[in-house]
C-alpha cells in the first residue's frame, strides 16, 4: 500500500487521518448537518443530522483503521450501508438524478478538508499533502459506497415490480362451469408466457375446464415469438385433455400473422372473447337462444 | 386366455377390463422396459378381446420423458388400427408444460382432463362430423 511508505515521523497517513476523524468527529457531523445532502434529508431536526453524520464519520475512522482507504468492500462500511441507502432513497424520492446525487457527497468533501488543514497546520507540508490525499481517498470510496447502495436499492425495487407485475398481469377468469378465461394484457414474452400457461394449466385442472379462452386482445403485435408461445400454451392445454380458443385477434394482427407465414392452423381461433364464449358453450351443449331464430351461440 | 392378462404380473402394469374399455392406470416413475411391455400387452389385448377404447390414466406420473411420450403415441396409433381409441387422462400440468418444451405436442393423442371425461370421450359415437366443432385429432 502507498501509504505505508510515506509513513515518516507522523505515523502513515491512513493512521493520521483516522486520529483525526475522531478527534473532530463532533465538528464534522456539525458541518455536514449543514450540507444539502444531510439537511434536506433528515428535515425534522438538526441533530438527527448530526448523528447520521457522527454514524459516517464512524465508519470512515473504522475504515481507515483497517488500511483499506480504497476498498469499497471494506468491513467499516457495512454499518453504515443502511443508512446510505436510506438517504439515498431519499434523494431519489426528491427526484434527484444519479449525477446529482453524486455532486451532493462530493460537497461533503471541502469541509472536512478544510478542518484537516486547520489541524495539522503545525504539520510539514508533506505530511499535510499526504494526509489530504489520503482523507480525499477515503471521500471518494465513500461516494461509491453510497452510489453502489442506491443503485442496488433501485434494482431491488425494479426487481420487486417485475415480480407483481408477473402476478397481477395475468388473472384467469371462470366465464362458465368448464370454461375458463385468461385476458392477456402488454407484451408477451418468455417469462410472461411461462407464467400465463402455468396459471392457466392449473386452473384448468383446479376448476374441471375442458375449454381455455385466450383473449389476445390487449396484447399490441404478435410476432413469431408471440405466436409460438400461443401455440405452446394451446399444446399443453391440448395434452391435458382442455381445448384452447384464441380469441381478440384484431384486424391488424390478423394481417400480421398473414403476412408473416404464421401457420396458426392448429389453433382454434375467434374475432371476439363472445365469439369464444359461444363456440365453446355450443360444444358443451349449452346453447343460447336469441330472441331472433337463427343461431347466434355459433359463428 | 382372460385371465393371463387381467391378473397383475410384477414389472407390468395391470390392465383393467370395463366393458368394451381397458383401463390403465401408470403410477410413478415407469420403467422404459415396462413401458414397452405394456405397449405390447395392449395391443395383444385389443386383438384379442375386441374392445373399442382404451384409456390411460398418467395423474399419478410426474415425469413424462420423451420415451414414454412416444410409446404414449404409439399406443395410440396401434390402437386405432386395430379399430379401438386411446384417451390419455389426467396429464398434470407440469408434464404437459415438459412434453410442450421438449417439442413433443403429441398431434393424434386424445386427451381428458379425468377418467370420467375419458369414458365420456369414449362412449361419443366415433364420427364426430356433426358440425364444425369437431375436434381434429388424427391427421
Amino acid at each position: 500500500m502507498p501509504e505505508h511508505e510515506a509513513g515518516g515521523t507522523l505515523g502513515t497517513p491512513t493512521l493520521e487521518v483516522r486520529d483525526f476523524l475522531r478527534r473532530r468527529r463532533e465538528q464534522i457531523a456539525q458541518r455536514w448537518a449543514d450540507e444539502p445532502l444531510f439537511r434536506t434529508v433528515f428535515t425534522v431536526s438538526r441533530d438527527e443530522a448530526v448523528e447520521a453524520g457522527k454514524v459516517v464519520v464512524d465508519a470512515l475512522a473504522q475504515v481507515a483503521d483497517s488500511q483499506r482507504v480504497e476498498d469499497p468492500d471494506a468491513a467499516g462500511f457495512t454499518g453504515v450501508r443502511e443508512q446510505l441507502a436510506r438517504m439515498g432513497a431519499a434523494r431519489s424520492r426528491a427526484g434527484l438524478s444519479a449525477t446529482q446525487m453524486s455532486s451532493e457527497l462530493a460537497a461533503l468533501w471541502p469541509p472536512v478538508e478544510n478542518l484537516l488543514v486547520a489541524d495539522l497546520a503545525q504539520a510539514s507540508p508533506e505530511g499535510l499533502r499526504e494526509c489530504s490525499t489520503t482523507l480525499s481517498v477515503l471521500m471518494g470510496t465513500l461516494r461509491l459506497v453510497a452510489m453502489q447502495t442506491a443503485l442496488s436499492e433501485g434494482q431491488a425495487l425494479i426487481d420487486r415490480q417485475r415480480l407483481q407485475l408477473l402476478e397481477v398481469a395475468t388473472p384467469v377468469i371462470k366465464l362458465w362451469d368448464g370454461i375458463v378465461a385468461v385476458p392477456l394484457i402488454g407484451t408477451l414474452d418468455s417469462a410472461r408466457s411461462q407464467v400465463v400457461m402455468e396459471t392457466l394449466l392449473n386452473a384448468v385442472v383446479d376448476q374441471h375446464a375442458r375449454f381455455a379462452i385466450l383473449d389476445i386482445t390487449g396484447v399490441p403485435t404478435v410476432d413469431s415469438l408471440v405466436a409460438q408461445h400461443l401455440m405452446k400454451t394451446v399444446a399443453a392445454a391440448r395434452l391435458m385433455g382442455a381445448e384452447c380458443v384464441v380469441s381478440g385477434i384484431r384486424p391488424a394482427i390478423a394481417q400480421t400473422i398473414v403476412h408473416l407465414g404464421l401457420d396458426l392452423g392448429t389453433v382454434k381461433t375467434r374475432a371476439s372473447l363472445a365469439d369464444a364464449l359461444g363456440y365453446c358453450l355450443h360444444e358443451l351443449g349449452a346453447n343460447i337462444v336469441n330472441a331472433t331464430p337463427d343461431d347466434a351461440g355459433r359463428r | 386366455m382372460s385371465e393371463e392378462f387381467s391378473r397383475p404380473v410384477a414389472g407390468h402394469v395391470p390392465v383393467l377390463r370395463l366393458g368394451d374399455v381397458l383401463l390403465v392406470t401408470l403410477q410413478g416413475d415407469l420403467h422404459d422396459s415396462t413401458a414397452q411391455q405394456l405397449q405390447q400387452d395392449l395391443s395383444e389385448t385389443i386383438a384379442r378381446s375386441r374392445v373399442t377404447g382404451v384409456v390411460i390414466d398418467i395423474s399419478g406420473v410426474e415425469i413424462v420423458d420423451s420415451f414414454l411420450g412416444r410409446v404414449l403415441a404409439e399406443i395410440a396409433a396401434q390402437t386405432e388400427l386395430l379399430a379401438a381409441r386411446t384417451v390419455v387422462a389426467g396429464m398434470r400440468p407440469a408434464v404437459a408444460i415438459t412434453l410442450v418444451e421438449l417439442g413433443l405436442t403429441l398431434p393424434g393423442l386424445r386427451t381428458a382432463l379425468t377418467t370420467e371425461a375419458a369414458m365420456e370421450l369414449l362412449a361419443q359415437p366415433i364420427v364426430l362430423s356433426r358440425s364444425d366443432g369437431l375436434r381434429q385429432e388424427s391427421p
